[in-house]
């Protein structure tokens, strides 16, 4: 029996889905309507231009401007006449992609800058959260846009640099669960056992954390999909033809008079998207939130 | 008190320090660097480029170009537009002012509606008022600050036609009242976001409060209920609001250049997306130390405001 083997706890019998975590989150009502909504997104977006009778980047310009329920166009057309439907669940796959792959590069990231921070703390520590912080001073926006005109866009830099502004939180809730946690008593007892720094960093604390960090994850989502919409609003992010929920409405403006449905559609769909997340990140946290039991 | 203000002082320059050297590392390791618009220019050859890098000193090496630029920095000279040769700061300075105002009012707004939300919800938890004001924050933090823009230029400028879809004021008029109409919408617009979470956090504040001693003590001797409300409870729930005020800087300042897009406001958000229009690096760089520098402004001045209305504070 190796020496680490004795420090795994008891494990409980019960199945994970029916723990007391599970339950918890599944009678959050506003968490199990965005778990839902996201579910029909992803859906939509991987099966239903398939089903669609338009393709996204078919363009007729006798159709052009074609209000909603015109025909088949459940969302009318765009200014070349491109089906407004298909474009947006096309972007759709982008844009949640984007964002899940910016989710996953910034908590990589964020949870092992925090991870070290929180552990060797002292100089190391103080050093690393300072640039955490130097970061944080920068509004988001800014940085993101001062990168994002210095770089081609494609998909995956904006997705890189969505990654590269917006680490920083996880970092802070990472360390600052770490520093927390670094004192007690199981750490000190795999110090005592001889285990090395990064079996204590990533085989016991990273275990011991992994509530915020999952709660984190699914705001991050939301965030990295409300960033990546600003950024190809404001025409530096994902580049047409290429749809994207935030390039659609790049010049949604100049026709709000005439076409208004142009700027709604897009619109609605990433508040949907981001309200979904933003709910199901809530829900964790009071559902991952031991002391809420004792209420 | 002293000891704390020179240490809050020093950490802000640490932090300044570090926010240059992270500017100067996004404008240098992009790819190309910032000779790359030179590149672009018809008729460039190499030997024209080596002279331009010779001449703007991009051959030293990395460190030294660092110091150099940061003793230009810190003498004020900011660089010159590449768009039209103006000193950067100079441009800087005349749109800080429409940002600022623009940031201000906004600020006031949500402050005011989100104390208003959240000591309601806290007084009266668990009602509907409460659980719609809790469901709703989250729907604004997800609303895109443009789309909300667009859909109230939409409603109220196009179809109803009262205020006006931008600029910040009507040319050839410029009165107060001018002013403040062109005010109305953007600064709602940007104070969304802030009221959603203004309210929240006032809430768990108030409920912090609520239960405390001197709160059953100021019922228990009879005060009228308004007082306890204003001067106990508001006047200890509002404290950690200053220091929650300081950390939303940045957010608020993103959201200006946003909206400032959305209804052609002539502030620092304008100017920063017009220079990357441009291309106009030394413009761009410049907006980008400057939000971070007031970031760090904003958050001394907020835990300095805290350390002087907090007597927990002063007397340490």
């Amino acid at each position: 029996m190796s020496q680490s083997e004795l420090l795994v706890p008891a494990r409980s019998t019960q199945p994970w889905w029916r723990s007391r975590t599970v339950r918890r989150f599944a009678r959050h009502r506003l968490a199990m309507f965005g778990l839902a909504m996201i579910i029909v997104l992803v859906l939509a977006c991987v099966i239903g231009p398939f089903l669609l009778p338009f393709d996204d980047l078919y363009i007729d310009l006798r159709g052009r401007f074609s209000p909603p329920f015109t025909g088949y166009h459940f969302f009318g057309t765009d200014p070349l006449g491109r089906d407004i439907a298909a474009r947006l669940l096309m972007a759709g796959r982008i844009s949640l992609l984007v964002g899940f792959a910016a989710m996953l590069l910034s908590i990589v990231f964020g949870t092992v800058l925090g991870i070290v921070a929180g552990f060797f703390g002292g100089r190391i520590g103080t050093v690393l959260m300072r640039f955490v912080d130097a970061m944080l001073s920068f509004p988001n926006i800014f940085l993101l846009l001062a990168m994002a005109a210095f770089i081609k866009p494609s998909p995956t830099m904006i997705t890189l640099i969505i990654a590269a502004t917006s680490w920083m939180e996880i970092a802070r809730i990472v360390e600052a669960e770490v520093r927390s946690l670094r004192e007690r008593d199981f750490v000190v007892a795999a110090r005592m056992l001889g285990l090395s720094n990064s079996h204590i960093m990533f085989r016991e604390l990273l275990p011991n954390a992994i509530g915020p960090i999952i709660v984190a994850a699914t705001l991050t989502v939301a965030r990295a999909i409300l960033l990546e919409a600003y950024v190809s609003f404001l025409g530096y992010g994902i580049q047409p033809p290429l749809p994207s929920w935030g390039n659609m409405l790049n010049g949604a403006q100049q026709y709000l008079d005439s076409a208004p449905w142009l700027a709604i559609v897009p619109g609605a769909a990433i508040t949907l998207a981001v309200t979904s997340f933003n709910f199901v990140g809530d829900g964790l946290r009071d559902a991952l939130d031991a002391r809420s039991d004792l209420l | 008190m002293l000891r704390y203000l020179l240490g809050r002082f020093w950490q802000s320059l640490v932090l300044l320090l570090l926010v240059s050297v992270i500017g100067f590392a996004v404008l240098n390791l992009a790819p190309g660097g910032p000779l790359s618009q030179f590149t672009l220019t018809p008729g460039m050859t190499q030997a024209d480029l080596d002279r331009i890098a010779t001449q703007m000193g991009l051959n030293r090496p990395l460190p030294v170009q660092y110091l150099d630029w940061l003793g230009h920095l810190l003498r004020g000279d900011w660089g010159r537009s590449f768009r039209d040769g103006r000193p950067v700061l100079d441009i800087i300075w005349g749109h800080l002012l429409a940002t600022l105002l623009l940031m201000g009012v906004s600020t006031a707004i949500a402050i005011f509606v989100g104390t208003c939300v959240g000591v309601l919800g806290a007084l009266k938890r668990y009602s509907i008022f409460d659980y719609a004001a809790t469901v709703g924050a989250m729907v604004a933090l997800s609303i895109p600050t443009f789309w909300f823009g667009l859909i109230a230029i939409y409603i109220f400028s196009l179809r109803l036609r009262w205020l006006p879809a931008g600029n910040m004021y009507t040319i050839g008029d410029g009165s107060l009242g001018d002013y403040a109409i062109h005010l109305i919408m953007p600064s709602i617009v940007l104070a969304l976001v802030n009221i959603a979470v203004w309210s929240r956090y006032m809430r768990t504040a108030t409920l912090d409060v609520i239960n405390q001693d001197f709160v059953r003590t100021a019922r228990a001797k009879g005060l009228r209920p308004r007082r306890v409300l204003i001067r106990h409870i508001l006047g200890n729930a509002l404290l950690p609001m200053i220091t929650l005020l300081g950390l939303q800087l940045p957010t608020i300042l993103g959201g200006a250049l946003v909206t400032e897009t959305v209804f052609t406001w002539p502030g620092m958000g304008r100017l920063f997306l017009d220079s990357l229009g441009y291309s106009d690096y030394p413009v761009v760089m410049g907006l980008l130390m400057m939000s971070a520098v007031l970031v760090l402004v904003g958050n001394l001045a907020a835990d300095l405001a805290v350390a002087f209305v907090d007597p927990r504070i002063r007397l340490s």
